[in-house]
This record gives C-alpha cells, sequence and structure tokens, in this order.
C-alpha cells in the first residue's frame, strides 16, 4: 500500500505496543482454563464443597467435642424399644447404636474418607497412567515392536476391566484381610484400566495431530516428542478423570465397607461403615444412615461439579 | 540446466497404504495407491506447484517427499543425496534443510507451547546458536522476516488470528535456515484478504533468501499465482506438467483443461465467455483406480482405443510434459469432446487424505 | 414488491460477563422472483446468521435477540409462530448447507429423507413419493436414482451428497433458495458441476436463490445483485458487473486486489487488505472498516457511515469510496485525495486519542 505514509506506520506500531504491554505475558492454556473455571458457577459450588471436606478432614479431629470411640452415653440407649437419643445441645446429630457422639464420628470419618478416596485415585491414576502412558507412547512411535508392546499391555489392561470390582475385592480381601489398605486397593486397581486407556487413546489422537509432524519435520527425537509435545496435551482429559474418579472411589469405598470388607476397627469410623452398622437400625434411628449417606452424596456432588467443569474448561472444542 | 541446479529429485516414488480388515489378525485386502509413481525435478530457487483434488495424493507425495511417510519405493533426491535409504540419524540432521509449512495453523502448532518455545525447539535440535541470546537474536531476525512483533514471543497460538499462526508456523520452518519448504495448502485455511498477505510473504521470502518451495494447494489461482511450474496430479499420478503460464493458455491434458475451466474467476466478463467443461461423476477410488489412463472413466475425449488398456506416461510436448496418448490430437481439435455419463463412486477416505483409511483401527505413528 | 425484503435485520448474543456480540448489525436486501442475490464476506461479517436468522434456525439461547424484518411474500418470517415457520421452510423456503454430510442424517437412507419432505409438505405418500424422489433425484444428476434411494448418505461421495441435499431442498419447487457455501468443501470440479445445477434449477424454475459465499470468483459467475458484508452490515451493493469493475468501497476494493487471478501473469504481488478481520472498530463508534482502510479520512471515526444510493440500485457505506475509473471524484484527483486521505489518516490518529477512543491499529503489519 503505497498510501502509507511513515508517520501512519509510526502511530500503528506504536499502538501495537501499546496494546502489548497490557498484558506482558501470554495466556497458558492452564491459565485460561482457570479463568474460565473461576466463570463457572457449578465449579464455585464443587470447589466450596470440597474446601469445607478438604477442611474438616484436616483439622476436624483435633476440634470435635468428644472422642469418637467413647461410648459415653451408652447408658441411655435402649436397644429393646430402639431408643437412640436424638439430636439434642450435648450432642448435635444425636447418638449412635452403642452410645458414641454421631457428630464427632462424622467428623473424624471425614478424614478417612478422604484418605480411602484420594489413595484409591492415586493407585489408578499413577498405574493406570504409567501403562497408558507406555502403551500409548509405542503405539504412537509406530513399528512393529511399539505395537506389540501396545497390544500386550492393553490386552492386561482388558482383563482387570472383565474382572467385577466386588470379586477383585473379595479375593485382595482373602489376600490381605479386610481393611482400608485392602479398600483401597480394590478401589484403585479397578479405575486403573480407566486411566491407562484414556491416557493411551488421548496419546494417540495427539500422536496423530499435524504439530506432531510438524515437530517430526524439525526433526526432533520421537521419546522428546512424546515427552514434550504428546503427554502434556494428553493430560488434560486424565486430570478431569481423576476428579470424577475421587467421587465414584469414596462411592465404592463406601460400598465395599458397607459388605464388610472394609475397615474393621471400630474405632476409627468411616462414613461407609457408618452406614453399614446403621442398617439394622433404619426404622428406630434412620438419621444414623441418613447422615453418613448424605455426606458421601454431598461430597461426591463436589468431586463430579468440579470435575466436568473442568471438563467444560479444558475442552478445546469450547474455547472461543 | 546442470545437476547442481536440481535441489529436487524424484523419481518413480510410489506411496501405498495397505488396507486391513479382520477383527482378530489385521489381513492386508488392499492398497490405496495414494502416489503410484511420480517423477519430478525442483531446480533451486523455484517454485513447483502441485494441484489436484482432494485424495489425488499431492499431500502424500509432500510428506513422502520429506520421509514423513515412508515411501514404499523409488528414489527421492534432496541436493544429491538419497533420502529415502538414509539412516535415520543423518535424516535428522538432513532435517534443517528442508521444512514444512501446514495447512492448518491451529492444529500444526502445539497450543501448550509458546511462540519463543516452538521457534526454539527446532534450534536446539540442531544445536544452532551458541547461547541463549544468540538463538533470541537468531529467532527475532526471523520474527522481522515474517512480520510478527517481538512481544509475540510470550504469547500463545490461541492468541493470534489464522493469518498470524500461519507467520508462526512459516517463522518456525524458517527459523532453521532450509533451503526447501513444502508448503501444503498454505492459506486454504485463511480468509481471502488475509490469504493474500501470506502468499506475499512467501514471495518475499523466496526472494530474500533464494528458497526453493514445493506449494500444493487445490486453488489453481493460488498456485498459479505462486508457482514457476506446476504439476498436475490425478490419482496418484502426475497427468501434466507445465511453466505455469503455459498451463493457463494452453492446457494439453484433458483434465487440466476441465480443472481450469471450473475455477471461477471473479470477473463477470470472464466467467459469461467461459466455456466450461463439465466432468461427469467424482474421483475414482484410489483404491481401485481405473486401467489404462486412471482418468478415461471421466474423459471428454475418451478414445475406445488405448486409454482403456495402457497407462499413458508422461510425454514432452512443447515444453510441457504430458501424460494423455491423444493430447496433440486434442489440442488441434481434431478430437472433438463427447457426453461422459457418470459412473457411481464409493466416497473411500472421499476428501480425506488416504492415510486415513488405515488410521482408524490402526495406532498412528509419529511419521 | 420483492419476493424477499430484508429490513434493518440485527441479531444478537449477548451473554452475561461477557460483551454483548453484533453478529448481525443492520442488514437490508432485498430478493426479486428468478434473481440470484449473494452475500459476500469473509468469516464473521454475519452472512451465515443473516440466512439462519431468516429461516428462524438459529439455536434458541437466552441472550439472542433478533430484530428488524424479513418479509416474504407479504409475510414477516421473524413474527410467525414455529408452527407455520415449519410450514413455510421446506415449502416456500428452502436451504443448502455447506457440509452435505452433517446435514443428512446418517442413520436413514437417502429414500427415506426426501420422501420425508414430500410427505411433510405435499402430502404424497408409498409409491407415489418414492416415484417422485427418484424423479428428483435424476433431476439434481445423481446417476441410478432407484438404487440410491435405499442408500445411507456414507455410501455417497461429497458431491453426490451435496446433490441430494439440493434434491431435498428444491422438492417442493421452493420460491426461495438459499444456499451457505453450497461448493465450500467440493473440489473445483464437482464444485463446477454443483453451480451448474444450481444455475439450471433458478433458470428452469424460476427460484430466487440468496448465495451466501467468501469466493468472488462463484459470485462472478452466478449472481445478479450482489451484497458485500463486512462486521455485520451491508457495505456495498450492486449489479455484478458494476461491481466488479467499479467497487467503490474499499472493502470491496481489498477483496478484489486479494485475489489471485488464475488468467493474470506470474510475479505479480497481491494487493492485500492489511490487518484481519479481528481488527474492527464497532459501527456506532465509524466504520468498521476504517481501521483496515487505505482510504480512511477524519470523518470514518465517530460516526457511522450513512448509506450512499447512486443510480441503478447501488448503494456503499462509505464517506471516501474508491473514485470511479474515468470520471474525476468529486473534491480533487485521484492521486492528491489519496494524499489528502493520508494526512487526514495522520491527523486523525492525533486527534482520536483525545476524543473517539483510538482506532485499533492492524496488528498484521502489511507487506509493501
Amino acid at each position: 500500500m503505497t498510501s502509507i505514509t511513515g508517520k501512519k506506520r509510526e502511530k500503528i506500531d506504536r499502538l501495537a505496543e501499546l496494546a502489548a504491554r497490557d498484558d506482558e505475558r501470554g495466556v497458558s492454556l492452564w491459565r485460561e482454563a482457570f479463568r474460565r473455571l473461576r466463570r463457572n458457577p457449578a465449579a464455585i459450588v464443587g470447589a466450596v464443597i470440597l474446601a469445607l471436606f478438604l477442611l474438616i478432614a484436616i483439622v476436624g479431629p483435633f476440634l470435635v467435642p468428644y472422642p469418637a470411640d467413647a461410648q459415653l452415653w451408652k447408658g441411655e440407649i435402649r436397644d429393646n424399644i430402639g431408643y437412640f437419643p436424638g439430636p439434642r445441645a450435648d450432642n448435635w446429630f444425636g447418638v449412635d447404636h452403642i452410645g458414641r457422639d454421631e457428630f464427632s464420628r462424622m467428623i473424624v470419618g471425614a478424614r478417612q474418607t478422604l484418605l480411602v478416596g484420594v489413595v484409591s485415585t492415586l493407585i489408578g491414576l499413577a498405574v493406570g497412567s504409567l501403562i497408558g502412558g507406555i502403551a500409548g507412547a509405542s503405539a504412537g512411535l509406530g513399528g512393529k515392536w511399539g505395537r506389540a508392546v501396545d497390544n500386550a499391555l492393553m490386552r492386561f489392561v482388558d482383563m482387570l476391566l472383565a474382572m467385577p470390582s466386588l470379586l477383585l475385592a473379595i479375593s485382595i480381601a482373602a489376600l490381605l484381610g479386610a481393611g482400608l489398605t485392602t479398600v483401597m486397593i480394590a478401589v484403585g486397581v479397578v479405575s486403573v484400566p480407566v486411566f491407562a486407556r484414556l491416557l493411551r487413546g488421548s496419546m494417540i489422537s495427539q500422536a496423530n495431530s499435524d504439530y506432531v509432524l510438524a515437530a517430526t519435520s524439525l526433526g526432533v527425537r520421537k521419546p522428546k516428542i512424546a515427552l514434550t509435545h504428546v503427554v502434556p496435551n494428553s493430560l488434560a482429559p486424565v486430570i478431569v478423570q481423576a476428579t470424577l474418579t475421587l467421587a465414584t472411589a469414596i462411592i465404592e469405598a463406601a460400598a465395599l465397607s458397607f459388605l464388610g470388607l472394609g475397615n474393621n476397627d471400630a474405632s476409627i469410623p468411616e462414613w461407609g461403615v457408618m452406614l453399614a452398622d446403621a442398617q439394622r437400625y433404619l426404622d428406630a434411628a434412620p438419621r444414623l444412615a441418613v447422615l453418613p449417606a448424605l455426606a458421601i452424596i454431598v461430597t461426591a456432588l463436589g468431586f463430579t461439579l468440579l470435575g466436568e467443569a473442568m471438563r467444560e474448561a479444558l475442552d478445546p472444542k469450547l474455547r472461543k | 540446466m546442470t545437476e547442481s541446479d536440481i535441489l529436487v529429485e524424484v523419481r518413480d516414488l510410489k506411496v501405498h497404504f495397505p488396507i486391513k480388515r479382520g477383527l482378530i489378525l489385521d489381513r492386508v485386502v488392499g492398497h490405496v495407491k495414494a502416489v503410484d509413481g511420480v517423477d519430478l525435478s525442483i531446480p533451486r530457487g523455484k517454485t513447483y506447484g502441485l494441484v489436484g483434488e482432494s485424495g489425488c495424493g499431492k499431500s502424500t507425495l509432500g510428506r513422502a517427499l520429506l520421509q514423513l511417510n515412508p515411501p514404499t519405493s523409488g528414489e527421492v533426491r534432496f541436493d544429491g543425496v538419497e533420502l529415502t535409504t538414509l539412516p535415520a540419524g543423518k535424516l535428522r540432521t538432513m532435517r534443517r534443510r528442508m521444512q514444512m509449512i501446514f495447512q492448518d495453523p491451529m492444529s500444526s502448532l502445539d497450543p501448550r507451547q509458546n511462540v519463543e518455545s516452538i521457534l526454539t525447539e527446532g534450534l536446539q535440535t540442531h544445536g544452532i546458536g551458541a547461547d541463549r541470546d544468540d538463538r533470541r537474536r537468531i529467532i527475532g531476525e526471523t520474527l522481522d522476516a515474517v512480520g510478527l512483533p517481538r512481544w509475540a514471543l510470550s504469547r500463545y497460538p490461541h492468541e493470534f488470528s489464522g493469518g498470524q499462526r500461519q507467520r508462526i508456523g512459516i517463522a518456525r520452518a524458517l527459523v532453521l535456515g532450509p533451503e526447501l519448504i513444502v508448503a501444503d495448502e498454505p492459506v486454504s485455511a485463511l480468509d481471502v484478504s488475509i490469504q493474500a498477505q501470506v502468499v506475499n510473504l512467501l514471495d518475499e521470502l523466496q526472494d530474500n533468501l533464494g528458497l526453493t518451495y514445493l506449494v500444493i494447494a487445490h486453488d489453481l489461482a493460488v498456485v498459479k499465482h505462486i508457482s514457476d511450474v506446476v504439476g498436475v496430479m490425478y490419482l496418484g499420478a502426475l497427468v501434466e506438467e507445465a511453466p505455469s503460464d503455459r498451463l493457463y493458455s494452453e492446457p494439453l491434458h484433458p483434465y487440466t483443461r476441465a480443472l481450469m475451466s471450473a475455477v471461477p474467476v471473479p470477473d463477470p466478463d470472464v466467467e459469461d465467455r467461459r466455456e466450461r467443461i463439465l466432468l461427469a461423476g467424482d474421483l475414482p477410488s484410489p483404491a481401485n483406480p481405473p486401467s489404462g489412463c486412471r482418468f478415461h472413466t471421466r474423459c471428454p475425449w475418451a478414445q475406445p482405443t488405448r486409454c482403456a488398456d495402457e497407462r499413458p506416461a508422461l510425454r514432452e510436448i512443447g515444453g510441457s510434459r504430458v501424460a494423455c496418448h491423444f493430447a496433440e490430437r486434442i489440442a488441434t481439435g481434431e478430437l472433438r469432446p463427447h457426453k461422459v455419463s457418470a459412473q457411481i463412486v464409493r466416497p473411500e477416505g472421499e476428501g480425506e487424505d488416504p492415510a486415513v483409511v488405515s488410521a482408524p483401527t490402526e495406532p498412528g505413528s509419529y511419521v | 414488491m420483492a419476493l424477499l425484503e430484508v429490513d434493518d435485520l440485527s441479531v444478537t448474543f449477548a451473554r452475561r460477563g461477557q460483551r454483548t456480540v453484533h453478529a448481525v448489525d443492520g442488514v437490508s436486501f432485498s430478493v426479486d422472483a428468478g434473481e440470484v442475490v449473494g452475500l459476500v464476506g469473509e468469516s464473521g461479517c454475519g452472512k451465515s446468521v443473516t440466512s439462519l436468522a431468516i429461516m428462524g434456525l438459529l439455536p434458541k439461547q437466552p441472550g439472542l435477540r433478533v430484530g428488524g424484518k424479513a418479509v416474504f411474500d407479504g409475510t414477516d418470517l421473524l413474527q410467525l409462530d414455529d408452527r407455520s415457520r415449519r410450514d413455510i421452510r421446506g415449502r416456500d423456503v428452502a436451504m443448502i448447507f455447506q457440509d452435505p454430510l452433517s446435514s443428512l442424517n446418517p442413520v436413514i437412507p437417502i429414500g427415506l429423507q426426501v420422501t420425508e419432505v414430500l410427505t411433510r409438505h405435499r402430502g404424497m405418500k408409498g409409491e407415489a413419493a418414492r416415484k417422485e424422489a427418484a424423479a428428483l433425484l435424476d433431476r439434481v444428476g445423481i446417476p441410478d436414482p432407484r438404487r440410491r434411494l435405499k442408500e445411507y448418505p456414507h455410501q455417497l461421495s461429497g458431491g453426490m451428497r451435496q446433490r441430494a441435499l439440493i434434491a431435498m431442498a428444491v422438492a417442493c419447487r421452493p420460491r426461495l433458495l438459499i444456499a451457505d457455501e453450497p461448493t465450500t468443501a467440493l473440489d473445483v470440479t464437482i464444485q463446477a458441476q454443483i453451480l451448474e445445477l444450481l444455475k439450471e434449477l433458478v433458470r428452469d424454475s424460476g427460484t430466487a436463490l440468496v448465495m451466501i459465499t467468501h469466493d468472488l470468483g462463484v459470485v462472478a459467475g452466478m449472481c445478479d445483485t450482489i451484497n458485500v458484508l463486512y462486521a455485520g452490515r451491508v457495505v456495498e451493493t450492486a449489479r455484478r458487473r458494476p461491481l466488479f469493475r467499479q467497487p467503490r468501497h474499499p472493502y470491496t476494493v481489498g477483496l478484489l486486489g486479494s485475489v489471485p487471478r488464475l488468467d493474470a501473469g506470474r510475479g505479480e504481488r497481491l494487493n492485500p487488505i492489511p490487518g484481519s478481520v479481528r481488527d474492527v472498530l464497532t459501527w456506532p463508534d465509524g466504520c468498521a472498516f476504517a481501521p483496515r482502510c487505505t482510504r480512511r479520512v477524519d470523518e470514518c471515526v465517530g460516526e457511522p457511515p450513512e448509506l450512499v444510493l447512486t443510480h441503478d440500485g447501488r448503494s456503499y457505506r462509505c464517506v471516501n469510496p474508491a473514485p470511479v475509473p474515468g470520471t474525476p471524484p468529486p473534491q480533487a484527483t485521484t492521486t492528491a485525495s489519496t494524499g489528502a486521505a493520508d494526512d487526514a489518516a495522520a491527523s486523525t490518529g492525533a486527534a482520536d486519542g483525545a476524543t473517539a477512543g483510538p482506532v485499533p491499529a492492524p496488528r498484521e503489519e502489511e507487506k509493501p
């Protein structure tokens, strides 16, 4: 364009610089996803629930009014006529079937529940991502051997997938005995295939993308491509899945505890065990079942809300 | 023209993708002949344009030339070095000298890398630049060359407009100081007004840096504008190759004629005067190409002899190379076009890269 | 009275926490029976949203507001309830979309999708409908139509799918056909076939056609009247020949200069429009094209340019239009006015910082 004078060009440059200065650093995808997360009401609700849950799990046990396993009100219980003291000034949530303060047990139980959820998800995430990552990288790297490794790993994952979680938990319990560890391993192992398949699928689709081809044409080595391009771009769905798995892990752990495979140490309360114990007193004191059930549901909901919001925030298709 | 003036020489290049069926054991039931015997050479400092419709194998050819798709057979010689048999390590070193520009600037840039890291990656790989400052200097010069401001460095691809993203893609290729650039549909994802900016940029870079281009595009007008020589592909093979002006003024192959007459020109007078050669039907499947001349099923000039059973080789006719048995007689008007009835074509990988045919069940590879 | 009279159509998307988007900002144009009208522009200019708004096909979502009028044969399409709109859609007004694969239902055979239209609007059933459907497929050039009726969309090639879609659109002999980038997804030789088919349909049946495209070449061969859109407004309207021969709006001039031509020689540089479509001024603040415009003057910023009507149904929205070749422009000669524009642009730069807010500079640097 001949009509552009030097003066005008200068002005354009100046404006461009001004525009650049208003936020000096670029916005990475993670930061942008976080921005969008903050704008999503569902994410806020989920985050608030989880923050409360975390707070209770961490500091709760130090603040409870009574020790969780002290049967302080044993004398008041009339088991034969089904009387258990209900909510009152001393015991906000009432007293449980052997005379312990239900409120204290709920608070202390949060820590156990969090522990089970987090540890079992971490087991699933670590083992699953390792298998999926190796399978995805070998499949992506191509070649006969890569495909063989991928095939072998994925058939192993299919085997895991074919095993019902309950059966798995029972067999692990048979080996290790019932207990919290058993529950965590069982729930964790069940989520291994989910993470493995997710990461592998995500990596393979990323491996077929143009920017991987571009990196290849730059002459970058394949292992480096896998680590610097493929893995970082494949993580988003895995992170979302981990958040959602936390919710199901808590529920599953509760179910296994309910069936008696979980924590049998009565001194450490856990929501699933409390639920199991309460079933015999459902008509006499439904609150003993309703309260832990509600706690489990709300916590799971918190994780699910946050997970779904993260899915939206991280989805490249919804990005404007 | 002496040997050293030719930068790229391709001889009888073939790229066949296996079509696999079967539930447990993959059985090869056929091949998609994406590229099926192509000869071409690109002189140093010139632009070779490759046109053709989707599925004709032009993108596959470009990738095979850069050894991003392993060729099934044939030779690719780059500056005298045979690439198809080059060991992996040497090939990687060689990549510095031949770079690629992609169609979709968004998907060809890693969304989690900022511009600086995109541009540094290649420099680090090839050990170009003594230290960080030296690399920064090289990157800065490249940004100037493609018309991007310095503040782009800390930004991420999604923060740019389409045209700017394509400039980033060009900068990534350019920063290594290559001699050959393969541009696969470099402007087709961009808006009209931005296309022109990028086309001009490519032109300018060639003038300043003496680059050699292989431009692959479906848009004839763009290819003709930017290229010295244009090759027209149909079903995996070159049907005509000619200097770009000649290709428009004197197309010799019936397919080229049809293609030229089909491209809309933004001028009502030209449009009204033009005689359209409408081709019947669609592109046949590259998995099962017609016998003889691949174009004979749709060719308005097809003759009962030779066309259906004898595959025409590229022949030199007055400065062009044409793969048609009857090119001269068509040019003189001795043969008249006739009506062709459309045939049914199954859309096998229709509109997509033939590579996709085996992709869904097959884990992809990085190449 | 024209067949379709679009008057001051506007579409805004308001979202909480985000700036309201004026996708279409007062678009007016008219279509006569048997006429081919083009809506031309780049991505984001509002051409597709315009057509969807006319058809009532915009996804219903909170924050969507459609204003203005779209009068088709005496009834305002925008005021209709869903039921009567569905009656008109497909029968009187039909639409063809860009992507034929996603516009066809993948799990229903082609035949059923065509007969469905015939049953819904023409009350045809059974063998009669099938016969008519086969005739339609034959009409749009699909070979062996009887067998095609039983096939599914994925069994047809892209060109054939688009033909099937056109068959469905013309099944009820609509009086108005809206084609939204009908050939963008197709190869050139197939594009030529489809364009030829559309021309034939218009010629034979007197259907009016609104052709929405970004391809100036397609427009040059097809349209009688052309509307050039930029940032949600019509910036220039003209008959086909005058538009290409004497474009007045600088954006039209720029578009024509950006397209490489098959019949031009090698080595000629293109004249791109600097900047990108992101560099817009909002219309109330002045001409949206001003930040990218080479003919920018003081008056461009401040208030939106009025629509200037000239003879022959021509109009443009510009205060400093490109001069008509051969006739001296009203105030000065060509060269002088360019110089004036430049000085003016520079002074605008000095002034606008204080008054109208800075004109966003083109982010993409232009190449001389």
